[in-house]
């Protein structure tokens, strides 16, 4: 299969300083890849600047033929103002966007769709509810709903199983396996190496540089996992500039 | 009786009518942004903003003497300056918005204030702080009037990203650049209405009759387009009962018609069918699922 994203010696950071540093590599089309690390090991800032809100500091990210509107993000903690008066099936169905875009209706093939998400992820009877009388984890079912009904060829979960019950996960896991063979490719930041395990193919091991990255058996060894929490040291206020790379490229 | 109270000082007086056209204007422009402001938590925002009006409308005043048109263009002109200035700066440094519009209106209200002690009386002083709804003339009022078709409008056209801007700003982000756009003409949308207001009611009550009513709608509905209707209509009756009331006493047009609508107000938060006190202090019995 054809790489669908390349990182080319990415270094992405807050006001100079790193938070994921030289990464280069490629992920495959319709890869099931986890991303797993310390906390603070950058995979949010990773996935911020895959999905492009984040511009590198430097190096590339290329996603290929895949533009910005074939992205699905699900945010580890998404910016939701869960007062704002909207029913379940509006909200959800904002993941239409891409069809719809600022103008179009929503017809009846289109809430057809968003009833069959809604299905999907085990919310029916729940149209008509606001938001903000949903639980967390029913919250995060929502959140996935959408994520189907953007039908996007790259989807980037950010620990989207926190916080959330065996029930559920195993509800959303379902979906992710779902995608995973309709060959979308599907990048989800975890920290329950059993999930990994079991349900993702490949893993990349962050710990702000590249620690290990590769089939999941290889990558989630003793040796690899102690080094990734050695590597994540403190935030240096007076760190150097950094000159490992030569020829900084700039951001496309 | 009850037709000589309600009915006749409209029927009788054409300034009355025009009053009474202007503030229907104002409500059909002016609530519905109001409940974004509020929803938005931008309540606030809406008050800063009419301060930032003033230097604009100080200037017209002025160049021109008490000519509304060109008073209404320097509002414009400063409120849109304020707005955009704000906006950006809050957009490309990642200073809060409240922040960096608090900055510029205060500028903004001690500029205008300057320049309207320069040259101008304390009768324009009044004018300018409180507006004059019953001295409305024909080519304000279609100002008026055409602010608030342009307000629907644009509202209609922008009412989808504006929407999903309010609820998840992150995601309207990753799917479309249309957030930025729809925030900044939302915010000009402010100063338009804002303008309007300010020939009716003044600098100081304009933003009234766009927050008001919009926190009477949030203690009657969940939902945000009945929302929106329940707010336009309870500030056409504030505005009605206000004049009727200012007809019959003495109290000042402008403050009676905001009055009438902090009555309702109270009267939505004591009442109120979502979270009103009484019913928070009476609750239904809960269900079984």
């Amino acid at each position: 299969m054809s790489a669908q994203v390349q990182f080319s010696d990415v270094t992405l950071g807050y006001d100079r300083h790193p938070a994921v540093h030289h990464l280069t590599g490629e992920i495959a089309s319709g890869a099931l890849l986890a991303v797993i690390g310390p906390n603070g090991a950058g995979k949010s800032t990773l996935f911020r600047g895959l999905v492009g809100i984040l511009r590198p500091l430097a190096g590339a990210i290329l996603t290929g033929a895949v533009d910005a509107r074939d992205i699905a993000y699900l945010p580890q903690s998404a910016d939701i103002d869960r007062s704002f008066p909207i029913s379940v099936f509006d909200f959800v169905g904002t993941g239409l966007w891409r069809t719809t875009g600022v103008f179009g209706g929503i017809g009846r093939a289109a809430r057809d769709r968003i009833a069959r998400a809604l299905a999907a992820v085990g919310l029916t009877g729940f149209e008509n509810r606001g938001i903000g009388t949903l639980s967390g984890g029913q919250m995060q079912r929502l959140l996935f709903a959408r994520v189907l009904l953007q039908d996007a060829r790259l989807i980037v979960l950010d620990e989207p199983f926190n916080a959330i019950d065996a029930k559920t996960s195993a509800d959303l896991m379902a979906l992710v396996e779902h995608w995973h063979a309709e060959q979308r490719t599907v990048i989800a930041a975890l920290h329950d190496m059993d999930l990994v395990r079991h349900h993702f193919p490949d893993t990349l091991l962050l710990a702000r540089e590249p620690v290990a990255w590769g089939a999941t058996a290889e990558v989630l060894t003793a040796d690899n996992l102690s080094a990734a929490r050695r590597m994540c040291e403190a935030f240096d206020e007076r760190a150097a500039a950094c000159h490992v790379d030569p020829v900084s490229s700039k951001a496309a | 009786m009850i037709h000589d109270a309600l009915i006749a000082p409209f029927t009788d007086f054409a300034f009355m009518r025009r009053a009474l056209a202007a503030v229907i204007a104002l409500s059909l422009g002016g609530a519905p942004i109001g409940v974004f402001l509020m929803l938005r938590r931008m309540s606030l925002v809406g008050d800063a903003m009419a301060h930032a009006i003033l230097p604009g409308a100080a200037i017209g005043f002025l160049l021109s003497g008490l000519n509304l048109f060109a008073m209404t263009t320097g509002g414009l002109i400063a409120g849109f300056a304020v707005a955009l200035l704000a906006g950006l700066v809050s957009r490309s440094t990642g200073v809060k918005e409240d922040a960096s519009l608090a900055t510029f209106y205060l500028a903004s209200l001690a500029l205008g204030v300057t320049i309207v002690s320069i040259k101008g009386t304390n009768v324009d002083l009044l004018h300018v702080l409180f507006g004059n709804i019953l001295a409305m003339d024909d080519p304000t009022l279609l100002l008026v009037a055409i602010n608030a078709t342009i307000t629907l409008l644009v509202l209609a056209l922008i009412y989808r990203p504006l929407v999903i801007e309010s609820v998840d700003p992150l995601f309207l982000r990753t799917v479309s650049r249309a957030g930025g756009t729809a925030h900044l003409v939302f915010l000009a949308l402010i100063v338009v209405n804002l303008v309007s207001g300010f020939q009716a009611l003044g600098t100081l009550l304009a933003v009234g009759l766009m927050i008001l009513p919009a926190g009477i709608a949030r203690f009657w509905s969940r939902d945000i387009t009945p929302m929106i209707c329940i707010a336009v209509v309870s500030a056409i009756v504030s505005g009605y009962v206000g004049l009727v009331l200012s007809f019959q006493t003495r109290i000042p047009t402008g403050p009676a018609i905001i009055l009438v609508a902090a009555a309702l107000y109270a009267a939505s938060v004591l009442f109120g069918s979502v979270g009103g006190m009484v019913r928070q202090l009476f609750p239904a019995p809960h269900l079984e699922a």
